[in-house]
Formats: structure tokens, sequence, C-alpha cells
């Protein structure tokens, strides 16, 4: 290993991915919008969901629960109507997810202490959102409910009450930024390695390069560096914007992070080298790159769907992602603020991913080079 | 004089295909070395094999004194190569390249810029050095190559059809500069499909189909040709040719152009021959006359020699 054939190699890189304006966009603009696109969109909070009533009762009690939704700031009151079939109208057409029907006698059942029923009517439609706002309106109408207990001079009932960790507020954002370095680094490393060496072949430039007496792992190793740059500044620029743009708090080392970072990055651009290599097409390998990275880090990673409530075949398959190690350390580091001590197996899985990667990629390259 | 090169009973097979025979030959340190034939003769696989790129299926090659097999990275710092298409970085400049391959090279750091100024010189690229390597004309581009291969100061120079699509002046001037080379020390390989190129050569390895079908001087090829050649110069050359195919007293007829050459056992009674002949077709022509033989010729009777099993 010749240092100086090491930097002749990431030297050439650097300066050819200078000149390409592609490699240059996929490289800073795109994951700074997928930050931005994936950070807003992929919300999965519910927030000010429309609903309509038809009160029936027309009480300072009934005024009090439709009130009670309101300030919750989950709830925004789109209608109020008159008669039953009108509630159907409103759901129908879509104007309100779900409505509250509060029936005659509300207020004298809660007063004479009988059970006064309120009707919650949803659409299911979007089965998730009716879910969250189902357990929204439970958690609203029990906060009423102890309201009216406590000031009826009766011993204080027992009050059961969840609390969320970490996520206090159970903001999505907070979730799905520090997962959503580890997918963009996944989807964006691959694909700009994934032309690094195939480019060689179909110029014609690696048959001059193999007639040199540079070693194999001098061009894997020179071919890494500059796009490790890159990837180390694209992932400063994801963490900078979810912390500023997203609010997401990074309670853990900053260190470690980027320590974590580091390695994740090498093991995907290795992995983009190692397609170019076995590939020789940069077309190939770029649609090899999208198809082995994009999507099972979108699927199988955990980043949106649970690992633990996939099928064990899935389960063991997900284990060949290293996104799926990433995200855990990301969120683990950003919201939980805990380190190596706790989060080890995840980055030996990916110090596993990263050394295999950079070795077969080097292999790969070896056979062409030595002939 | 030592041996810079020496191919011992090289061989190249792609599955069924034969790409390159049972090919033995040594070149001396300094001398220019030509590979003639056609395409697909086994020119540029014998040299890839020469030059560690390709593992051959059999036999041996020696270069600059190493083992290619044994020892390709040892043989790799002592040759340079140019392969047949341009294959620099059309995306870096003149400098940028010949930083790149000087890295590669690991030439001496104190040496490099000595180096490159004389790359620089003896190419005459001083006034493209800034520009990227892809919007240079071709003959530039090849000038620059060799440069590349040059950085190192090889002991052995490779070049597989190094002035194939370029201009005849820049031909020569790429000639030039193997000369000075070669009158310095440096052995030089070179593969062409070119025959008056092969004529600036010492020797010439005539290839056919992946077998060595001569090798010898430009002036003992021609030697070899024994029977003399008339050229009949005629506006019929494809009729002429076909009338003279199977004429008695005529051995081999090829088509140059306007011109058909026609292998005689003499001249006058070929003459009278192919006069004869062609009167008889009702063809006209212009002049016959004999002519020394091309390395062309040399080429096309060894190469017909060999597939009719002898003279």
């Amino acid at each position: 290993m010749s240092f100086r054939r090491f930097w002749a190699i990431a030297r050439k890189e650097a300066l050819q991915l200078r000149r390409d304006p592609r490699s240059l966009l996929l490289a800073f603009v795109l994951p700074f919008l997928l930050v931005l696109v994936f950070g807003s969109a992929i919300s999965l909070d519910v927030r000010d969901i429309p609903f309509g009533v038809l009160d029936r009762d027309r009480t300072p009690a009934s005024r009090e629960l439709v009130e009670a939704f309101q300030a919750s700031g989950y709830f925004t009151l789109r209608a109020r109507v008159e008669s039953p079939g009108e509630v159907d109208h409103l759901l129908a057409r879509g104007r309100v997810r779900l409505v509250m029907v509060i029936p005659p006698g509300h207020a004298s059942d809660l007063a004479s202490g009988r059970v006064a029923a309120v009707q919650l009517l949803v659409d299911g439609g979007d089965a998730n959102t009716a879910t969250i706002a189902i357990n929204y309106a439970d958690a609203i109408v029990a906060g009423v409910n102890r309201r009216i207990l406590a000031t009826r001079a009766v011993a204080a009932p027992l009050g059961f009450e969840a609390r969320v960790w970490y996520n206090e507020a159970l903001e999505s954002a907070r979730m799905i930024v520090p997962g959503l370095v580890a997918v963009i680094m996944a989807i964006i490393t691959a694909m700009l390695t994934a032309l690094a060496i195939a480019r060689e072949w179909e110029r014609g430039t690696m048959e001059q390069l193999a007639a040199t007496p540079v070693h194999r792992l001098e061009v894997v190793a020179g071919k890494l560096l500059p796009y490790i740059g890159i990837g180390i500044i694209d992932v400063t620029v994801a963490v900078v914007v979810g912390m500023v743009v997203f609010d997401v708090p990074l309670r853990g080392s900053v260190f470690l992070l980027a320590a974590m970072s580091l390695l994740f990055l090498i093991g995907m651009l290795s992995f983009g080298l190692l397609l170019s290599a076995a590939l020789k097409s940069q077309m190939l390998a770029t649609q090899v790159a999208i198809m082995t990275t994009y999507l099972p880090t979108l699927l199988l990673s955990g980043f949106i769907f649970s690992i633990a409530s996939m099928p064990f075949a899935l389960q063991v398959v997900s284990t060949l992602i290293p996104a799926r190690f990433f995200i855990v350390i990301t969120r683990g580091i950003f919201l939980k603020g805990i380190g190596l001590g706790i989060l080890w197996p995840q980055a030996l899985g990916m110090l596993a991913f990263t050394v295999i990667s950079f070795g077969m990629a080097t292999r790969a390259f070896r056979k062409e080079i030595d002939g | 004089m030592a041996d810079a090169v020496v191919a011992d009973r090289l061989r190249k097979a792609f599955g069924d295909f034969v790409a390159v025979d049972d090919l033995s030959f040594s070149v001396g340190t300094g001398e220019v070395f030509g590979f003639l034939g056609p395409n697909g003769a086994g020119k540029t696989t014998a040299i890839r094999m020469l030059t560690g790129l390709l593992p051959p299926t059999g036999g041996t090659a020696v270069v600059a004194g190493l083992d290619v097999a044994r020892d390709p990275f040892g043989v790799r710092r002592r040759i340079g190569y140019m392969s047949q298409l341009f294959s620099l970085y059309g995306d870096l400049t003149v400098s940028e390249n010949l930083e790149f391959f000087g890295g590669l090279y690991q030439v001496p750091r104190d040496q490099f810029r000595a180096r490159r100024d004389w790359v620089i010189e003896s190419a005459d690229l001083a006034a493209v050095v800034g520009q990227l390597t892809g919007t240079l004309p071709l003959g530039l581009k090849q000038r620059l190559a060799l440069g590349c291969a040059l950085l190192h100061q090889p002991a052995v120079l490779f070049l597989d059809e190094p002035t194939s699509g370029v201009d005849p002046l820049s031909r020569r001037a790429f000639w030039d500069l193997i000369y000075e080379l070669a009158a310095a020390g440096t052995t030089v390989l070179v593969s062409t499909h070119y025959m008056e190129e092969a004529e600036y050569c010492d020797r010439l390895i005539l290839m056919h189909r992946g077998k060595l079908v001569a090798l010898d001087t430009a002036i003992g090829l021609r030697a070899r040709m024994s029977r003399p050649l008339l050229a009949v110069v005629t506006d019929q050359a494809p009729q002429v040719v076909q009338a003279l195919a199977d004429a008695d007293g005529v051995g081999e007829v090829t088509m140059f152009g306007r011109s058909v050459h026609a292998v005689v056992p003499d001249i006058s009674r070929g003459r009278a021959a192919v006069v004869e002949r062609l009167t008889r077709a009702g063809l006209g022509w212009s002049t016959i006359e004999p002519i020394e033989p091309s390395l062309e010729d040399v080429f096309i009777g060894l190469v017909r020699e060999g597939e009719t099993g002898g003279p």
C-alpha cells in the first residue's frame, strides 16, 4: 500500500467529481431536499382533526365536553348539525373525520350519577388516523370524567395515566428525523459509488489503470475517500436541518454520532463500489443499488414498520440491512442520549457489514486488475 | 545484449476460440519490434499477456527480466503501456492526467517536474496544458497518452495500435518520438495494422488468426517473396481479379484499389500470360509493370502459403 498512489487516486476522483454536475446534485442537493420533504411529509402526527357535533342536549355540561375537545388541540370543530341525517352527510363528504353525538338528557344523567353516554362516529377510511383519533378522544373524555368526579366530594378516583418517554409529545418528526438521516445516507451513498468503478470500465480507462503498478486496495480506498467527504457533509446537513427545522433534540454524544455515521458511510459506500466493480455497468449498478438499498432500507429497517412485529423470516432478512442498526443508533443517540454501553450490538452489526463490504469490493476489483 | 522481452509458447484461449496460439519470440533491448496483422489476428491479446493484463492459458512471458505471471507488479513498474483506445481521463486537464500517472508510477517528487516538462515539450503539449483532455484532437491525445506512459522512464514500452485514426502528419511525429526513445535504450513493442508503419520497425512479427506467420526484418520479409510481382493498373479491377484468379501461369492475385497485384513465376512469361488472359476476357488495362513487393503483398503471400500448406 503506497500512500502516494492512494492519494493520486483520491485526488483524481475528487477532480472528476467536481466536474460532474449530476454527481454533485446527487451528493449535495438531494439529501437536503430529502430531509425537508420526508421530514414534513412522513408525518405520523394527527393534529387538528376536523370534527362535527350533534348536540341534542344543549346544556353547559354538553358544551363543556365540546369545549374540552377543541381545547385539546387535536380536534377542530368544523360543523354543528341539527339532525342525525346531516351527520351521515358530513362524514360521507369527508368534511369531518368524526362526529360527536350528545343525546338529550346528557346533563341530567350526569347530575343524577348515571352513565352519560356520548357517541363518537368515526370515519374508518384512514384506519391509522381513526385509531389515533379514538385514543385522543378517550383521553379527553377521561380527563373530563376526572374533573366531574373531583367536583363531587367523593374520594379521588384512582387515575390511570400513561406517560410517553423520549418523545414526550409523541411528535413523529422526532422519531422520523433521526431515522431519516440513516435512510438518506443509505440511499445516496451506494448510488454515488455505484458509478465510480463501472465508469472506468465503460470509458475504457480501466485498462490503462490496470497496466500501472496500482494495487486494488489503493484504488478502492482512494475512490472511497472523496465520497466519504461528501457523506460527512451530507450527514451534517441532515442532522442540522433535523435539529433546526424539526426541533429534534440531540441528547447523546456528537462524537459518537459522528463516529457511527462514518462507519455507516464507509460500509454503504463500499457496498456501492462492490456493485460497481462486480457489474461493470453504470446503469446496472445504479439500478441494483436502488433495489438493494432504497426499498429494503425504507421497508425493512424499522424506519416505518416495527421490526419486532414483522414475520420471523423478514426479521432475519432485516439483519442484512445496515440501516436497521444505524437507525437504532441514531434514535438512541438523538432521543435517549445513550452510548455504546447499550448500542454496542448495533455498532458491531454495522462494523461487520462495513468490513465485509470493503473486503468484497476489494476482492471484486482484484480479479479484473490482476487479470 | 540481454533480451528485454521473451515470450515462450504463449497461448490464450477464450473457450473454444484460440486468440493466440503458441507464440514464441524474443526482443532485444532498444529494439523497435512490431506486431503486424489484420484486426482479430491476436496482436492486442498478445500485448495484454505481455503486460500482465490478461493471464495466459499457457506459456510464459519474461519482461524486463521479470516473469509476468510471478511478479506482475514488478513488471508494471518497469513498463509503459498505451492501450488501443484513448484511455486517459477526458474530464481531467492535460497536467492533471500527467500528475495522476506520475503519482501511480511513484515518480519521485523531485524528478516529476523535470519529467513532466520533458513530456510536455517532446509531445508538443505546452499550449494545451490546462485544457480538458477530452477536448483535444486525437493526435494530441495520443501523444499525451504516450507521455503518461513514459513519465517513469520505463525499460519497455508497449503500444497497442497507437496511431489508429491519427492523421499522417501526427503519425510521423509520433514515430519520431518512438525512434528517439529507442535510441535512448527503451525497448518498444508496437502493434499496427498499417503496413507502411510496420516498415519503421527493426523487426516484425506477422500474425494471422493467433499464429505467428513470420518473424523477420522488413527487408528479410520482402526477400521471402522469391517470385516476382506484376501490378496491373485497370479501371476494371474486380473483373481483372476474377479473370486472373484461375489463369494458367499466374499465382496469387490481390486487389489494391485500381491496381491488381499478381504473383508470377517470371516476369516475361507472366506478363504474356496476363495479357493473353485479359484479352480473351475482353478486359482493358493501362499498364502492366513489375513491382517491388510491399509488406502487404508479403503478408498476403505468406498467409496464403500457410493456408494451402506450402508454396
